[in-house]
């Protein structure tokens, strides 16, 4: 109850405060160097992770990766081999899941077959032996919420997907834990329904302020409903940041390419300065000119990332003496919206571009087999040491 | 050509089904036989069946069985519910391999090794603590439970080996202890196992011969013990009496089940088409 009053006392807007670029502010939950082994196999490794109250955090990443594994220890289904967990600072070592302030969405969505709707998301509160009355009003209000008061004396094998979906959403949320677990939430869904659901996912997240963490293998999901994402691979954090900076700003060649599509090339570091940094790259068969320092040992190895629709195709010779490289087009994916086209540089690497189709296609004549230089602005490339 | 093929299809239709109801079709025909002797056709009658109703040993015998059934199979229900829930819930634990094995192992044991090894086992126990004070329907009860516990394992773990555990997670996440789970979340789910986890020890308790003879005492003779040593004795028109109510009653229940399945099946479909049209509506 708590969470909601502050919640409307001091309505926050997520792209304003950021709490988690605020040293003062106390994070709401606290993963302090856990590690989980089963036998050998190390599912997560050394993970630290500070996440605040009201937000929608994802952690992402590809299957095996472990952050199932994480999910399941906050909820206490499985025990940290290392390090603790806190939840409103309350140490979680020893504590069984059934007295967690946590609840958890699961990915088969878990519904109990034998009981309807209604006796679905009543379950809980009945554990915590609430007034009749009270259970009534709540599972009531909570069906209403996610549009299923008509199927109430339904039984789960009588609904859809997009409501079995509704369903779970329902139970997990009708006690107001501190803290909702959510075991790819939208997974079992078809595109057009996973849409609408992600942003009542927001929506209903927004108005009762609860705490969401949501476990994904889907960029695109956690890049629209996340105020953070944390990528994990091999059992580990690789990066923490907003939407925004994942994708901008990728700290490694795991990320760039995990999230979204990118080029990149390798290449050796000739200038480091304060404002800009120089890579030659044989690769790319020219230099690369980006226009902030990555503060590194010149002469060092490293990788350049460049988004496709960071890159501008042009039939005309532009002749720059760096961000500049030619080729030949080798093939043409017409998607509606946009074009990808794939350009095989002089150097023979092959690289995606994507161009909006601003105008009809037919107006900018660039075709297969056709000459090209491509170009980007110094900003768009990321320098990468790893 | 095809023909051909479908004669050589009815051919063998026909074939099979003589092999397997032909002598079940003859046993029902020779109850209503008049004659004494059982292989000498006298004309129809079911005078057999009145003498059947008198007929106190075979009565005591079906309702002494039917009591035993329903007895062991119960229990074994219970315990071997809870191994089954054991072997698949709880993967380590010491002992496990060996229990494990144990549990299937009346299952390949021949019926006379179980029912030697168990009437030794009385034997000594009796010498040994006084207890079971002879044989009778307690030992019987014993027996019956522990080969029909096996079976009763066996379905109940393929039945728990393909149940969501997140069902169980998601109770315990919503604030219920295990043992709660246990019962309002596992048990309903799994009951129509249970229930032909029951229904098979019950038929195979009702059915045993070997291991009853192993265990019973004076006065706790089975029906298949009584139909068994009649027949040693001559075969007699009331045992196919018998055999045909018994017939008449599991085709009775089979029909019975099947139209109640197709029933299900049937509402199932409609809820579906139900959803799919709320789907529909709400599009």
């Amino acid at each position: 109850m708590a969470a909601v009053e502050k919640t409307t006392k001091q309505p926050q807007n997520k792209h304003v405060s950021a709490p988690w670029n605020d040293p003062k502010a106390e994070p709401y939950i606290r993963i302090e160097n856990v590690t989980k082994k089963f036998g050998e196999f190390v599912a997560v490794n050394n993970v630290s992770l500070n996440i605040y109250r009201g937000e929608l955090f994802s952690l992402l990443g590809g299957s095996g990766c472990g952050k199932t594994t994480l999910l399941r220890m906050l909820a206490g289904f499985e025990v940290p081999t290392a390090g603790k967990i806190y939840i409103d600072g309350v140490d979680m070592a020893g504590i069984p899941p059934y007295d967690r302030p946590t609840n958890m969405m699961f990915q088969s969505y878990a519904l109990f077959p034998h009981m309807t709707v209604e006796q679905n998301v009543s379950f809980g509160l009945k554990q915590d032996k609430y007034p009749d009355s009270e259970i009534k009003q709540r599972v009531a209000h909570m069906l209403e919420m996610v549009q299923l008061m008509p199927f109430a004396k339904r039984k789960p094998h009588q609904l859809s997907g997009g409501q079995r979906q509704r369903v779970a959403l329902a139970r997990s949320l009708v006690k107001q834990p501190k803290l909702l677990l959510l075991d790819e939430p939208l997974g079992a869904l078809d595109k057009k329904l996973r849409e609408a659901t992600q942003f009542e996912l927001m929506n209903i997240q927004d108005r009762l302020g609860i705490t969401f963490i949501v476990v994904t293998h889907d960029q695109e999901e956690a890049m629209t409903l996340s105020t953070r994402i944390g990528v994990m691979n091999e059992g580990q954090i690789v990066q923490t940041g907003t939407p925004q900076e994942i994708y901008e700003y990728p700290q490694s060649k795991f990320v760039a390419d995990f999230i979204g599509s990118v080029n990149l090339f390798e290449g050796q570091i000739i200038e480091d300065e304060q404002d800009h940094v120089l890579i030659r790259s044989d690769e790319a068969g020219g230099d690369i000119y980006i226009d902030h320092g990555i503060s590194s040992a010149p002469g060092a190895r490293a990788w350049v990332a460049i988004r496709p629709e960071k890159i501008r195709l042009t039939k005309q010779d532009l002749n720059e003496p760096h961000n500049c490289l030619s080729g030949v087009v080798k093939g043409i994916a017409y998607m509606g919206n946009l074009s990808i086209y794939l350009v095989q540089l002089d150097s023979g690497k092959q690289i995606k571009v994507t161009m909006p189709n601003q105008v009809r296609a037919a107006e900018f004549m660039i075709d297969w087999d056709d000459r090209v230089t491509i170009t980007w602005h110094a900003n768009s490339p990321v320098a990468l040491l790893s | 050509m095809t023909n051909r093929l479908s004669w050589f299809i009815i051919f063998w239709l026909i074939a099979v089904f003589a092999f397997l109801y032909a002598p079940i079709i003859s046993v029902v025909v020779y109850s209503f036989n008049a004659s004494k002797l059982v292989t000498v056709w006298g004309g129809w009658s079911v005078k057999w069946y009145g003498a059947l109703a008198n007929d106190r040993q075979i009565i005591d015998a079906a309702i002494l069985s039917l009591e035993i059934a329903a007895i062991s199979s119960t229990l074994a229900t219970i315990l071997g519910t809870i191994a089954g829930y054991v072997l698949v819930r709880f993967p380590k634990f010491l002992g496990r391999t060996a229990f494990s094995g144990m549990v299937s192992a009346p299952l390949v044991m021949p019926e006379v090794i179980t029912g030697l090894s168990m009437l030794l086992l009385f034997i000594s126990m009796e010498q040994l603590i006084g207890w079971p004070q002879g044989r009778g329907f307690t030992t019987v009860i014993i027996a019956h439970v522990t080969f029909t516990l096996s079976y009763v394992a066996v379905v109940m773990r393929s039945r728990f080996l393909v149940l969501d555990l997140s069902l169980e997670e998601a109770a315990q996440d919503l604030g219920a202890r295990p043992l709660k789970v246990f019962f309002v979340i596992t048990l309903p789910i799994v009951l129509p196992a249970i229930i032909s986890g029951w229904l098979l020890g019950f038929t195979i308790s009702l059915d045993d011969l070997v291991i009853s003879s192993f265990t019973n005492g004076p006065g706790t003779s089975t029906l298949p013990m009584v139909v068994f040593s009649k027949v040693r004795l001559g075969l007699d028109p009331k045992i196919n009496a018998l055999a045909t109510i018994i017939i008449a009653i599991v085709a009775i229940g089979v029909i019975i089940a099947t139209v109640h399945i197709r029933r299900l099946e049937r509402q199932r479909q409609r809820d579906e088409q139900m959803a799919m049209r709320a789907i529909a509506a709400q599009a």
